[in-house]
């Protein structure tokens, strides 16, 4: 046996006075690290199969585990670090690319925690949420060039182009069932109703389960077109065309054959256990001219009922790949930035690909803008938002809405140990195992969903009232509410923001 | 009346209730005291079976109880709809064993008396504890 | 309404709370030979080993009759019915009109006739609570006890007595001990069991003559003794119902709403036949629940309710010395045999359904198999070949378990 030069990442601490041997650790970990020796009548572990999921923490009933990081080292190497030599010895074992999920977790700048908002004194007294009606309401598409009225002057809404409905501007973000569960799905979809926004089926098709959340389901197409067919088009409030994802963009979705089971295979129109490979470009589009027949003939096939989404990565010419989009009949147009999450991408890409979503966001609104074709379309932005206070920026810098995920998948259970593309996923997210799959209840799932959701909107108000403002259409844009800290005058004037103190 | 219900769709055999069981009706205030280095005899017992199907199974507190209907000694009782068991009378004889349609019942520790859920009403935890301790909303307690 | 209940024990509790649950205003009253309140008889053992009291063993506390508004009339017996007139008359000479009449008159020790048997002077049944009074008014450590039946009752009592007294012989005719319960194996295996705790048995054998202190076994031995207990048997207490007219066989015949052919007038528990649904024959089926499900049948039906007791079988949970035993049903049918040093399983079925079972040692969630024999449940609905092999919810199908513990509806 070749000798393995990797030392586990992770160590499992287990407190032996408080642990009871009930063996809830060994039964709930799908990496097998846990197990019961009968004799010595003793829990015992193998961490170099730990993930450091947290499923075994969070359900010990007498908290007696605990994952701590090795301090197990290589010579300290500020350049060739632990996790660099790791990876060489990896890809010298295996010949293979190195594979990852989730988004990118490298120390690039936040933006977002370099921007600050604004807050009324004095002048221009702040709203109280709680005393004032606070509008969170947004409506996602075209806007109409100008107002029409009927003859006895009342407003002709008669020729309104489609548009979206949210109560609050957030969405979740397109997350295939396969590389996702059902309850996953399930929860998601159940959350949008209830919240009143909407969810998104990625590129693995809808299940037929999940038709009747049609008004809340954005349905994508992407270049691989799995599950796409006459129903599936209708069965959405909305048509989203995937051209490209935060976390890789340039090449497409791979979802491994593994987990091309059952329902899986049949929502997606694809035999059972055949590798899923998008392609990397959508074979049919290689210019802005091919992408507008892609929309109007989605829009063609659902009677130009639906707006039409067109989704790209943030990369470097974003603000002129969105102009072209803006010009292509698309109704949205949503930019993922390079923090976005993913069920798996090769770590390369995902660690060295792409732009941060708050500079792209602010180029593109601010050329659209430019051009005159600002209320062409609408923009969504995703790729790690992580909090309320994310969005009232982001909205600031000129976004209609934002997509999350991967705080979704928070909400759901999920502890972020990148481990998708093992398709174990112990909290029941990413996995097609059913007894992984069965450990989320949508029940509990959706209701945390509705959860966050709400507190965010809350949250978004307080902001909202302090700065003056009550509604989310008097924020859009405004980019005076925000302040830069820390920033070098390039960066400022890209976000097109005043820096603290100006 | 509020029941225990069990949805076998969710459970996820952890036998976390059995523990949370245990621990609620030792007297103690701390599980690890109460549970260490013991045997445990919960009164809620999860069946596992073939195709990874597991559920928990404890006292139905049924309308029309075969155990109180049945007990030779008058130790099984209703109160507000919650079958109990008075320990100082129970003699151990079992008869409840015998008809329980569930399985339901069970010997206590030393097996002088039989032991059954009384859904956490007479000890100090007042609400079922092996529900409140269920991580998946397998086992709810619930007036349907 | 006035409702007489003659007797005082688990079928009158019985039929007390199914009226009480139909009618809250009728009158009840209820006459019994034993000045007791209600208690549990087969506690009796359990008294004489120490594991209950008096107290501790009545069968319902003792604001029962008050709770339940029952005038008890205790101490008395029921001379005669006078079923024309719709009264009993009692041996202090007042009568007590009725509508509705229920016999719950149990049974007696039956005592076959043994040579000598009156000169025996120690000598007890074990059936009622004064029984065990006076056994226990007698032994003490020196006391040589000789048990004639080795069922039930004669098993019990040697339990209850064993660690009181010297010595304890039981005499039975029979070749094995318990038979109305287990089968060689099983009765082979408690033997032995009952062995180690120094009782000695001595099988196929009887008394043929017996003397003040000993007795002369037919075989040829000779038993010293200081005490003997008889428990040959039981026989129902028909004759007051007998006497007005009710059809009796071996006990008062009664249908499935514990009715006999007489108008209003019903029988419940030992004295009574039920149906039993394992052998499809009337048989007296002498068990508590079975006493108190028909007498709650009865009481309901008594009181215009409508309640049928339609699913009577003979079980017993029954131990002896820590080692326990259920059983249920009858035997006849194809069988299923695990066995080890200390426990005992056996499954009959026949038919498709299981038919009657006998669990020693190991009894866990023994109510499962009874449930099947009970609910008459096609074997060819459950995983029986699960179910064998211990009994078990997952045996049933997923839509059968979303009713029994998910609350479904059927």
């Amino acid at each position: 046996m070749p000798v393995d030069f990797l030392y586990p990442e992770y160590e499992v601490i287990r407190n032996p006075q408080r642990c009871i041997a009930c063996r809830v650790c060994e039964r709930q970990c799908a990496n097998e690290v846990h197990s019961y020796d009968t004799e010595l009548n003793l829990m015992k572990s193998d961490e170099s199969k730990c993930v450091n999921c947290h499923r075994c923490v969070s359900l010990c009933p007498t908290r007696a585990l605990k994952i701590v990081k090795t301090d197990h080292t290589f010579k300290t190497n500020a350049n060739w670090t632990n996790e660099v030599i790791g990876e060489v010895y990896r890809q010298a074992g295996s010949g293979g690319m190195l594979l990852s999920s989730m988004g990118n977790p490298k120390p690039y700048p936040v933006y977002w925690d370099k921007i600050l908002i604004n807050a009324s004194q004095v002048t221009n007294p702040s709203i109280d949420p709680l005393r004032e009606p606070m509008e969170t309401r947004t409506f996602l598409g075209k806007r109409p060039e100008k107002l029409e009225r009927n003859a006895d002057g009342s407003l002709n809404t008669g020729n309104l182009p489609p548009n979206l409905e949210l109560s609050v501007p957030i969405m979740f973000s397109a997350m295939s069932y396969g590389s996702i569960s059902y309850n996953a799905h399930e929860s998601l979809a159940r959350a949008a109703e209830e919240l009143g926004i909407y969810y998104n089926t990625g590129e693995g098709g809808l299940h037929e389960d999940f038709y009747r959340y049609g008004k809340n389901t954005i349905v994508q197409v992407a270049s691989g077109r799995f599950g796409v067919h006459k129903d599936y088009l209708e069965a959405g409030a909305a048509i989203e065309i995937k051209i490209g994802q935060g976390a890789k963009p340039g090449i497409g979705g791979h979802l491994p054959g593994a987990k091309i089971v059952g329902d899986v295979s049949r929502t997606r129109m694809i035999p059972e256990g055949s590798d899923a490979i998008s392609p990397a470009p959508h074979h049919d589009i290689y210019s802005i001219e091919d992408l507008r027949q892609l929309v109007y003939s989605l829009k063609e096939a659902t009677n130009y009922q639906k707006p039409v989404i067109v989704k790209i990565a943030a990369v470097h010419n974003v603000a002129a790949i969105a102009s072209g989009i803006a010009r292509s009949g698309a109704d949205i147009i949503a930019i993922d930035g390079y923090r976005g999450g993913t069920g798996a991408a090769p770590t390369r890409i995902r660690d060295n690909v792409g732009i941060p979503i708050e500079l792209a966001l602010a180029a593109v609104d601010e050329r659209l803008r430019q051009e005159k074709i600002r209320n062409n379309v609408s923009l969504v932005v995703g790729g790690s938002i992580r909090n309320s206070a994310d969005i009232v920026k982001a909205i600031a810098l000129g976004a209609d809405a934002v997509y999350i995920a991967t705080a979704a998948l928070l909400a759901l259970g999920c502890h972020l140990c990148r481990s998708c593309q093992t398709g174990k996923c112990n909290w029941g997210i990413a996995t097609q195992r059913p007894d992984l799959v069965k450990r989320l209840n949508p029940d509990i799932g959706y209701k945390r969903l509705v959860n966050l959701v709400s507190a965010w909107q809350h949250e978004i108000k307080e902001m909202m009232g302090g700065m003056g403002i009550n509604s989310i259409e008097a924020l859009k844009g405004n980019r005076l509410m925000l302040r830069g800290i820390g920033l070098n005058e390039k960066e400022l004037e890209i976000l097109g923001i005043k820096h603290a103190g100006e | 009346m509020k029941r225990i219900y069990v949805n076998e769709k969710w459970c996820l055999g952890c036998h976390l209730c059995e523990y949370n069981c245990a621990f609620a009706n030792s007297g103690s205030d701390d599980m690890v005291k109460a549970l260490k280095d013991i045997h445990i005899n919960p009164r809620i017992k999860i069946e596992e079976g073939p195709q990874g199907i597991s559920f928990a199974v404890s006292c139905r507190h049924c309308t029309e109880p075969l155990c109180v209907k049945s007990c030779i000694t008058g130790a099984l009782s209703v109160d507000n709809g919650v079958i109990e068991v008075n320990k100082d009378k129970c003699v151990g004889c079992y008869t409840c064993i015998m008809i329980c349609p569930y399985g339901a019942i069970m010997p206590g520790n030393d097996g002088s008396v039989i032991q059954k859920c009384e859904l956490c009403t007479n000890n100090s935890f007042g609400e079922p504890a092996c529900v409140r301790g269920c991580p998946n909303k397998a086992i709810v307690f619930e007036e349907r | 309404m006035n409702y007489v209940i003659i007797g005082n024990s688990t079928a009158a509790v019985g039929c007390i709370e199914g009226i009480r649950s139909v009618d809250k205003a009728g009158k009840i009253t209820v006459i019994s030979k034993e000045p007791h309140h209600v208690y549990s008889r087969p506690l009796i053992s359990y008294l004489l080993y120490g594991k209950t009291t008096e107290q501790r063993m009545k069968y319902r506390p003792d604001s029962f009759y008050e709770d339940n508004r029952v005038t008890p009339v205790l101490g008395t017996a029921v001379t005669k019915v006078d079923y024309e007139n719709k009264k009993v008359v009692l041996d202090n000479g007042d009568e007590i009109a009725f509508d509705k009449l229920l016999f719950a008159t149990g049974s007696s020790p039956f005592v076959p006739p043994m040579a000598g048997l009156e000169e025996v002077e120690n000598q007890f049944s074990f059936m009622k609570l004064d029984d065990a009074a006076a056994l226990q008014k007698v032994i003490n450590k020196e006391t040589r006890v000789l048990i004639v039946g080795a069922g039930l009752i004669g098993l019990k009592c040697a339990e209850g007595i064993c660690s009181k007294v010297k010595q304890i012989t039981v005499v039975d005719l029979a070749p094995r001990i318990l038979p109305s319960i287990l089968d060689e194996t099983g009765s082979e295996l408690v033997q032995k069991h009952i062995e180690k705790q120094g009782v000695k048995f001595i099988l196929s054998d009887s008394v043929a003559q017996f003397s003040k202190n000993s007795a002369q076994l037919k075989s040829g031995g000779k038993l010293d003794f200081d005490v003997l207990v008889v428990a040959v048997g039981v026989r129902p207490e028909t004759k007051l119902a007998a006497d007005i007219g009710c059809k009796v066989n071996k006990g008062i015949v009664s249908d499935i709403h514990c009715a006999t052919n007489l108008d209003g007038v019903y029988a419940a528990g030992d004295c009574s036949e039920s149906y039993d649904i394992t052998s499809g024959q009337y048989r007296v089926l002498a068990l508590l629940p079975n006493a108190y499900m028909q007498g709650e049948a009865a009481g309901i039906n008594m009181a215009g309710g409508e309640k049928a007791y339609d699913k009577a079988i003979p079980m017993n949970a029954i131990g002896f010395f820590g080692m326990h035993i259920i059983t249920a049903g009858s035997y006849d049918g194809e069988a299923y045999v695990v066995q080890t040093e200390q426990t005992y399983k056996k499954l009959i079925s026949k038919d498709n359904l299981l038919k009657g079972f006998i669990l020693i040692g190991d009894v866990a969630r023994a109510g499962i198999y009874t449930s099947l024999i009970r609910e008459r449940t096609p074997l060819d609905t459950v995983d029986y070949e699960l179910i064998k092999e211990k009994p078990q919810l997952m045996a049933f199908t997923a839509s059968e378990r979303a009713v029994k513990l998910g609350g479904a509806k059927e």
